[in-house]
């Protein structure tokens, strides 16, 4: 190999050659936030589901303005709604009319309009609470547990076992028959919501600590990892600076896949009786109510489970989407 | 070894085993150098001979259970400025790294993150040394990057790694390395990642910034044009042993082992007729858990003959042939010049 011509004259300065003629416009760099945004532009059905997402989620949060323009309070009764012998809706399809749009409760007339609205608080507030708890937990112990190994490593991972082994569902109705009536400062509903949120997260953070720990098993090997130490970084910067933004889009795509789950128990162990109390309204303990009517007002339990399977589908195409934007092989 | 006093790097028959299961890894078997301030030394060996893990082990980055993952066994001296580092607190080795010493890796795609900025990478590895500011660590990145040869530095500091070319790429590594000013600068392999034009420029840059740093250089590398361009000193190494050291210059002129015959042999050269054939080192790298008795290369050795079966039985000890040139040979001094002559 052959010495390059080194002019010594320089002082240290790079060849010339390099630093000449480089166009003057400065190409723009993407992100990848950007790439990924312009890749879930690019996917309808995902901006469906992300809209009716963010639809529900101003739903939600108001609750209260949408029922005073659309609808009564949700208490509220309406016997005049009633058959008085039959006890159900005097209107047919569970009684929708111009006043009450998704119809009345049965025997006791409560307007289904607001008793949805409020319901899509509870469900969204507990299920987007419980999978911060899930991904607070699994990403801590899961990249603990990835990047130091050995024992630290076999004892999360005996944990996460041992809670996917639990029968999580039986655990929590179980809980939820002895937790006392006022907790950590919340009364009534209140508590309910509290306990479904630390259960329901606690239980789901093993599926995501499993995920950051592998990714974390990888990533901890790769050089630029190698190079912040040679730098002379420490532990905490290179668990959070070096490692937890290569993590970031696995743990999105979970979190906006587990929300639907966290719906779906939350339906069913309010459905069971185990989740919020009446007369806080709540989409699963609708469900409940009027399976003992079923025959005589199918509506009444038709809206609550549209409800609910409309907002999972929603959440569940939107996380589809953003997996797809976020997948770094990704074609489209 | 008259320099050790003053030497800034002093290692003194270093070890790193590491145990698995089928047996001891002996990737450094007692390995002995110097090297002071302003000086270049060359480590050169195949894949396998050691080279990075003693780099590595300098460095403290496979120091004894650190974070998990190290379960290398390391004994003997690594002494960096008087300062012992092979019992030093792991907390304490890692306040020298970046700022005492620096490490260039061989790929530069991969040893940048790339998720944040260059410049942000810059600016944190010496935030991590010095209490400034981020206005004062990204002048401070920015110079650098001037100084490596980046064209618009403060504008290619908000790049991400991905929209550099490769000699660039490397050109950031280097400034990443230099940001903190280190007295000790470990290039491991630098170019193998790079074109050879890029490559020529890459160690030109290196060679003039340790003129202006005045750091203690180790550039390791397979590649003997490497080692020609930059450095000083040359050790060459085999199967976790030094067989021979000296200044560069010696050792290219009249190399004194034939493992560094094989080498300098098995290099393209202008000086040779046309068509002549490169003649390769014979055999594969011997396995570093049963390292062969007695000279570890005397399997692939085309003079163990002339040893009087010596190369088969006893390990060669490290003899100083001329001021400062050593080599570990059994071969009688008179046939090794015979040989390299007649070889040439």
């Amino acid at each position: 190999m052959s010495a390059p011509p080194h002019e010594p004259g320089a002082a240290g300065s790079a060849p010339a050659d390099i630093t000449a003629d480089l166009p003057a416009k400065a190409i723009e760099g993407r992100s990848p936030g950007r790439i990924a945004w312009l890749r879930l532009r690019r996917d309808k059905v995902a901006l469906v589901g992300g809209a009716v997402v963010v639809l529900l989620v101003l739903v939600a949060v108001f609750a209260p303005q949408i029922v005073g323009l659309l609808g009564h309070p949700p208490d509220q009764l309406h016997e005049d709604q009633i058959d008085p012998n039959l006890g159900t809706p005097i209107h047919p399809f569970g009684g929708i009319s111009r006043h009450f749009l998704f119809g009345v409760e049965p025997v006791n007339g409560r307007d289904m309009f607001s008793r949805v609205v409020y319901g899509a608080r509870v469900s969204l507030l507990v299920a987007f609470l419980a999978a911060v708890v899930a991904v607070l937990l699994g990403t801590l112990f899961g990249i603990v547990a990835g990047y130091f190994g050995g024992w630290v490593d076999a004892l999360v991972s005996r944990v996460m076992d041992l809670l996917l082994a639990f029968p999580q569902l039986l655990f929590i109705i179980a809980l939820v028959s002895v937790v006392p009536d006022s907790l950590w400062g919340f009364t009534g509903s209140g508590v309910r919501m509290a306990v479904l949120i630390v259960v329901i997260g606690f239980f789901g953070w093993p599926y995501v600590g499993r995920i950051v720990r592998g990714q974390t098993l990888a990533l901890r090997e790769r050089e630029y990892v190698e190079a912040a130490r040679s730098l002379g970084a420490g532990r905490g910067y290179i668990l959070f600076r070096e490692l937890l933004p290569n993590l970031i889009a696995p743990i999105t795509v979970y979190t906006t896949l587990m929300i639907p789950t966290n719906i779906l128990t939350e339906a069913a162990l309010s459905f069971l009786g185990a989740g919020v109390k009446p007369p806080t309204p709540s989409w699963g303990q609708m469900l409940a109510t009027a399976v003992t009517v079923f025959q005589a007002d199918p509506m009444f339990m038709i809206i609550p489970g549209l409800a609910i399977f409309v907002t999972v589908l929603a959440f569940n195409l939107f996380g589809d989407g953003v997996r797809d934007a976020l997948d770094p092989k990704g074609t489209r | 070894m008259t320099d050790e006093a003053q030497a800034f790097l002093s290692v003194r028959d270093l070890k790193v085993h590491f145990p698995t299961d089928d047996g001891l890894v002996r990737a450094v078997d007692g390995l002995s150098f110097e090297l002071s301030r302003g000086r270049t030394l060359g480590i050169v060996g195949e894949s396998g001979s050691g080279k990075s893990v003693t780099s590595l082990a300098v460095m403290g980055l496979h120091g004894v259970g650190q974070y998990g993952r190290g379960r290398a066994r390391i004994s003997g001296e690594i002494r960096l400025a008087g300062q012992e580092l092979t019992t030093a607190a792991p907390d304490e080795v890692r306040r020298l790294r970046g700022r005492e010493m620096a490490m260039i890796f061989q790929d530069p795609l991969s040893s940048l993150h790339p998720y944040y900025t260059v410049g942000a990478q810059i600016s944190e590895a010496y935030r991590v040394h010095h209490p400034v500011g981020k206005a004062a660590a990204r002048a401070r990145a920015v110079e650098l990057l001037g100084r490596v040869g980046i064209p618009r530095p403060d504008r290619r500091f908000d790049d991400h790694p991905h929209q550099f070319s490769g000699g660039m790429r490397q050109r950031v590594m280097i400034a990443m390395a230099l940001v903190n000013n280190p007295d000790l600068l470990i290039a491991d392999e630098p170019t193998t990642a790079l074109d050879v034009t890029v490559q020529a420029q890459i160690l030109d840059l290196i060679r003039d910034l340790q003129r202006e740093f005045g750091s203690a250089v180790i550039v390791i590398t397979h590649d003997l044009g490497v080692v020609a361009e930059l450095a000083d000193d040359i050790l060459v190494m085999y199967a976790g042993r030094c067989v021979e050291r000296g200044p560069a210059e010696r050792v290219f002129r009249a190399p004194q082992h034939p493992y560094t015959w094989g080498l300098l042999g098995s290099m393209p050269r202008l000086d040779r007729e046309r068509g002549a054939r490169l003649t390769p080192v014979r055999g594969a790298p011997p396995s570093l858990i049963n390292v062969p008795s007695g000279c570890a290369f005397h399997p692939r050795c085309p003079y163990a003959e002339l040893t009087a079966g010596a190369s088969r039985t006893a390990v060669p000890e490290l003899r100083e042939v001329a001021r400062r040139h050593f080599a570990a040979c059994h071969l009688p001094v008179a046939d090794r010049d015979r040989i390299w002559e007649a070889g040439r």
